[in-house]
């Protein structure tokens, strides 16, 4: 007999995939607003974002109701705690898709704007992370998470390179100053949507295998 | 290090050719409470009379492997029953007061067992009401029937009558199954202060309770121990699907 309570576990997950398929949507446009010098994605991406709180204000909603009336243990309890937070990444990720759009908006406004070779490389594996620990929730595969946790170190050294040819940018020459704080501002929120495709794959991690991972726990265990 | 009140090493128990439990190995920790769990007829109430060899009065019981209590095996021939379960209380399902007065309900255990002036009896009979709370609610009505408390008063009392006898282990079958939600909650609040100087082995359907209450959780499934360990363990982070499939009611 399915309970009324698997029921409810089942339809929180599909609203945190809708989240999810959201959010990726944002991130997805926000990065070509980005790329392609386009206002109107920019445009499109800053104005989904409030279907995106209300989403995360729902998804909470519910889960409020779980514990209160179903006191959830073993696995039910891990599913719930990590939808939790995986709700509060993917809002997260929902505003630093804003932010990028922010920076493009202004990229638009600038003549001769010219991207560094590694912001590509960023957009795609940001991505690529993003997708994945999205996936290993759908799935609730760990080996999935997994890759999205040993991908994030990539994008910390990326941003570390386009960090320091902006500061170079800066002192070279004044008048792409602006352009340079928007770069910077772009590849800033790349690495923080990596963070937190990461939170995502150890929450994954957690509910399924009942593994701690996040600040390198299992490290310190060896 | 962790001191164990009660072993089991290769527990079997047969009920004629029923084999109701298989292979038990648990070790009960002092001043903690044990929470036995599982599905009607897994054989938690049955490993629970082990420990007093209440099952012996049942015919065709037959029991194999060890059970150290407190030390001494308590399967020889030398084994001095009444000292037995002077050692271990057990309190029941239902509250199970003897046709008497409050006092003499509490001071009866000591009358059989031991001799006492009036005045010691009083005073055994005033701590023991004090430990489980009851003292200041019936102290001006000490001769009244006891059959007249309420059923949570009445569970408090059998609970005082078990700690007259000065016993190291409290069995509880189901101690709460009687009793509405507010009461309940007390006497798992009392259970908490008894366990200050008393074992406590607790079998109980409400796997809530056990979650509330207990230190230890052992889960027990058509007569085997599945799964033992810390509660918060347990209820976070089973080992064992079965564990698992049971209390996220998946079965059972």
């Amino acid at each position: 007999m399915e309970r009324h309570f698997q029921r409810e576990l089942e339809s929180l997950k599909t609203s945190l995939i809708k989240m999810g398929s959201v959010v990726e949507e944002n991130i997805a446009l926000a990065i070509r607003s980005v790329m392609e010098n386009n206002q109107e994605l920019a445009l499109k991406v800053i104005e989904s974002d409030t279907r995106v709180d209300a989403l995360e204000i729902e998804i909470d909603n519910a889960i409020v109701d779980l514990l209160a009336l179903q006191q959830p243990v073993a696995s039910d309890l891990r599913f719930i705690l990590a939808a939790l937070k995986i709700n509060n990444d993917l809002e997260r990720i929902g505003d630093h898709a804003v932010n990028i759009a922010q920076a493009a908006q202004v990229l638009c406004s600038l003549p001769n704007v010219e991207l560094m070779d590694e912001i590509p490389k960023m957009v795609e594996i940001t991505r690529t992370m993003l997708k994945d620990a999205i996936d290993s929730f759908i799935l609730l595969d760990p080996v999935k998470a997994r890759i999205v946790l040993k991908t994030d170190d990539q994008i910390d050294d990326l941003n570390r390179i386009v960090i320091r040819k902006v500061i170079e940018l800066l002192k070279s020459n004044k008048q792409t100053a602006e352009c340079g704080l928007e770069l910077s501002l772009v590849s800033r929120n790349l690495e923080r949507v990596a963070d937190l495709a990461t939170n995502i794959a150890e929450e994954v991690i957690f509910h399924t295998q009942a593994r701690v991972v996040k600040h390198h726990a299992e490290d310190k265990e060896h | 290090m962790n001191t164990f009140v009660i072993e089991t090493k290769h527990l079997d128990l047969f009920y004629d050719s029923f084999q109701a439990l298989t292979d038990i190995n648990l070790n009960i920790e002092e001043k903690k409470i044990t929470a036995l769990i599982g599905p009607s007829g897994c054989g938690k109430s049955t490993l629970l009379r082990v420990f007093n060899r209440m099952n012996d009065l049942i015919d065709g019981v037959r029991i194999t492997g060890d059970v150290n209590v407190l030390g001494d095996n308590i399967f020889t021939p030398e084994t001095d029953l009444i000292a037995l379960r002077q050692k271990i209380g057990m309190v029941f399902q239902r509250p199970n007061p003897f046709p008497l007065s409050v006092y003499e309900n509490i001071a009866f255990g000591l009358k059989i067992h031991r001799n006492q002036s009036k005045k010691e009896f009083t005073d055994i009979v005033k701590e023991s009401l004090k430990s489980v709370i009851l003292w200041d609610d019936l102290k001006d009505r000490l001769d009244n029937s006891a059959l007249k408390l309420s059923l949570e008063q009445q569970q408090r009392l059998c609970i005082a009558r078990v700690l007259t006898m000065k016993p190291q282990i409290i069995l509880m079958d189901e101690p709460c199954s009687a009793l509405d939600p507010i009461a309940t909650l007390r006497i798992e609040e009392l259970m908490q202060e008894l366990k200050k100087n008393y074992t406590i082995v607790i079998v109980t359907h409400n796997m809530q309770q056990a979650a509330r209450a207990s230190d230890n959780t052992a889960f027990l499934y058509l007569g085997e121990l599945v799964e033992y360990g810390e509660t918060k363990h347990i209820y976070s982070s089973p080992k064992e699907k079965r564990t698992e499939d049971y209390l996220t009611g998946r079965f059972g």
